[in-house]
């Protein structure tokens, strides 16, 4: 390896047996070797398909990644993007040496470590100072460096009256504070961090975050940073990849990877849901609810800055005369309702027969972020005939915003443009 | 490439310190008779081992030594090579919520058990001298158990039971991961495999029967290699002076203990690498 090269991912592949693992798994196992006697080449190996997961393959075996090759200088912030299922995850476990790539080979100097390791081998029966040894040991920090940095570690914490307490009497967000700090004080040359997998606890998102701006910016360290904000990545990385499908679909700088990752069509509808079946009613058949910019596809991500619409694809069996209307209920990630909307003039005009309703919300309307609709369809505006809670799920991202400003997320979930002005100047 | 990692096994020689400072911490947490256990365990197994085999079964454990020392020295050499194989030999599925997350040379796990195994070995080795005591200087029963000057190598054997032991259950281990069946047999086995470690007969009676035809001359040799029979063996000649003892059996049971160590620990290595994909 070069001098600046802190990491280098060489070919790196990695295969996943779909299914159960159990059957027939002694089977293939006697026919590798079987292979490997004759001094052919593992006959698994050769199967398996790229891991796209909506559409149905004929192999067993899956490509989780394929191929992958990149460098990661010293000092460097590397985002990571991709889609749900991209492999991501798989990456960072085989950076992160949890488990081995199939083919190909990982080289780094010095220590990784994930911050999303917190509390890794926490034991309720030791006192804090016995866990935050045990904690950083398996880190990996020696004993000696712990005991250089157990006061720092115990002041960040802030449990210093309860150091010695057994941990099973601690509150969890004590317990999490103290393994947050001894994480925090690791200073490995490599710093993981996993923004996909740290949902649940905000507060500890936002320090994670928070933390890893301090040591990306407090220069030196290289970061591996996985998200899903595309803003984080953009302020964050100087360098981005792009996974899709398990392979590198675009390496280059952080701001053209998220161009490239909100462009990108990956083949999968991920904000349509199509019913196949259930929801046949008497009344009506609900065929699929998706959600999309307009002009663009189900596959793309939602960007907050343009215009999206909602389409519902209902088939009515009846010749009732009652008039029937769409209400959506909109949630936000706590599963808050934050308003309701409906049609109220009934321009749906929804008969028999096949109905294609399509609801827009203007664009800087919603802010980015996870949501969830509830569907309703109601009847002369006074009985709901069908109730459907967080019926679809979707997420919002940032679109393309300015370089320079404010990256991150705005607080809220609306983001209305209202009009500004200044009537000493205007007038 | 058959590459023993012992480099980073050594530099993250902390953590298994702690590892073992965990085990003891935590090891009567919650239990009611907390280290009585470990009396209570070999003390019982020795009463029924001498009740059926030594007064139903006329065994004969030799002239001036008690059947219950005898039989207690067997088990306290064979717990200690059961328990870290027991403790070991699940290694990968007890702790696949940590191996998960962070990457540490796994090996590190099963050789704390070994270590901290060695606490049980102890407590139980005391409750052996404490009877021993009795037996020799408060009965008449003890006359002929003496200790041989080559109890020194104890130590030595110890650190054989301990690797065959950690050997064994690093196998088992890394084919449990994928082949599960495998964990019932470990329960099983070694209760099967005691029986097979002359840990309530004395060897040479085995060689006797083999001689006279009455015992086939496979199970014999079953019995005579095993190591197990081997350490037990010359676990009660080093404390008691019964059974023989030579340098080529304590040589013997050296060479199969690291061999058997060795292999765990290449077969262990190949395993780490993806059993999180299989477990």
């Amino acid at each position: 390896m070069k001098e600046d090269i802190i990491l280098k991912a060489e070919n790196v592949s990695k295969q996943y047996r779909l299914g159960l693992v159990g059957t027939g798994t002694i089977s293939h196992d006697l026919n590798r070797w079987w292979s490997k006697l004759l001094g052919k080449g593992d006959p698994y190996l050769r199967v398996g398909e790229s891991n796209d997961r909506s559409t149905k393959g004929k192999s067993n075996y899956v490509w989780a990644l394929q191929d992958i090759n990149f460098e990661v200088k010293k000092g460097e912030v590397l985002g990571i993007i991709g889609k749900n299922g991209a492999g991501k995850s798989t990456l960072l476990k085989i950076l992160s040496k949890v488990t081995g790539p199939t083919t190909g080979e990982i080289k780094t100097k010095g220590r990784i470590a994930s911050l999303l390791e917190v509390g890794t081998g926490f034991h309720g029966e030791m006192t804090g100072r016995e866990n935050v040894f045990l904690n950083g040991a398996i880190l990996g920090m020696t004993k000696k460096e712990i005991r250089s940095k157990i006061d720092e570690i115990i002041e960040f914490s802030g449990c210093e009256r309860y150091i010695d307490t057994p941990v099973k009497r601690y509150s969890s967000g004590m317990t999490v504070r103290l393994a947050f700090a001894v994480a925090a004080f690791l200073e490995p040359e490599i710093l993981v961090i996993d923004e996909v997998l740290a949902v649940g606890d905000a507060e500890f998102q936002k320090k994670a975050i928070g933390k890893m701006q301090d040591i990306s910016r407090g220069g030196g360290r290289t970061v591996l940073f996985v998200s899903h904000n595309m803003a984080s990545v953009k302020s964050l990385c100087t360098r981005g990849i792009v996974l899709e499908n398990g392979k590198v679909a675009f390496e280059g700088s952080s701001e053209e990877a998220v161009a490239k990752y909100l462009s990108s069509d990956m083949n999968s509808n991920e904000n349509l849901k199509v019913f196949k079946e259930g929801y046949d009613k008497p009344l009506f058949k609900l065929q699929s609810i998706g959600m999309k910019n307009t002009n663009r596809s189900f596959s793309q991500p939602i960007v907050e800055d343009a215009e999206m619409e909602i389409n519902l694809d209902v088939f009515f069996k009846t010749e009732d005369t009652g008039k029937y209307n769409i209400t959506y209920h909109l949630h936000n990630e706590l599963g808050d309702t934050m308003f309701s909307f409906f049609d109220r003039d009934y321009k749906t005009k929804i008969t028999k027969g096949d109905n294609k309703i399509n609801c827009i919300i203007p664009k800087d309307f919603l802010q980015s972020g996870s949501y969830s609709l509830s569907l309703f369809i109601v009847k002369d505006k006074r009985t709901a005939a069908f109730v459907e809670k967080n019926i679809f799920y979707f997420n919002v991202v940032n679109g393309s915003k300015e370089i320079g400003v404010y990256s991150g997320r705005e607080p809220g979930y609306i983001k209305p443009s209202f009009k500004w002005k200044n009537i000493k100047k205007d007038e | 490439m058959v590459d023993l990692n012992f480099k980073e096994i050594w530099r993250y020689r902390d953590l298994l310190f702690l590892f073992v400072k965990r085990d003891v911490i935590t090891l009567y947490k919650q239990t009611v008779l907390g280290p009585l256990w470990y009396f209570i365990q070999p003390l019982f197994t020795s009463i029924i081992f001498t009740l059926i085999f030594n007064n139903i079964a006329d065994i004969k454990t030799g002239e001036g030594i008690p059947p219950f020392l005898f039989n207690l020295a067997g088990i306290t050499s064979w717990n200690y090579f059961s328990e870290c194989l027991k403790g070991t030999s699940d290694t990968f599925k007890k702790n696949q919520n940590i191996f998960g997350k962070v990457y540490f040379p796994r090996v590190i796990m099963p050789m704390s058990i070994v270590v901290s195994n060695l606490l049980k070995f102890g407590i139980q080795l005391l409750v052996f001298v404490c009877f021993y005591i009795y037996f020799v200087f408060f009965t008449d029963k003890g006359g002929s158990a003496i200790p041989q000057l080559a109890l020194l190598a104890l130590p030595i054997l110890i650190l054989f039971m301990g690797l065959l032991g950690l050997g064994f259950g690093m196998i088992i281990s890394s084919m449990t991961t994928k082949y599960r069946d495998l964990t019932f047999l470990v329960g099983f086995g070694v209760q099967l495999l005691m029986y097979g470690s002359a840990v309530m007969y004395p060897l040479e009676l085995i060689r006797k029967k083999v001689a006279l035809g009455e015992i086939p001359e496979l199970a014999g040799n079953i019995i005579e290699y095993n190591p197990m029979t081997t350490v037990v063996e010359l676990f009660r000649h080093m404390t008691l002076g019964v059974g023989d003892f030579s340098t080529n059996q304590f040589i013997y049971a050296g060479i199969v203990s690291i061999v058997t160590f060795l292999i765990g620990l290449v077969i262990f290595n190949k395993t780490e690498k993806s059993f999180i994909d299989t477990i």
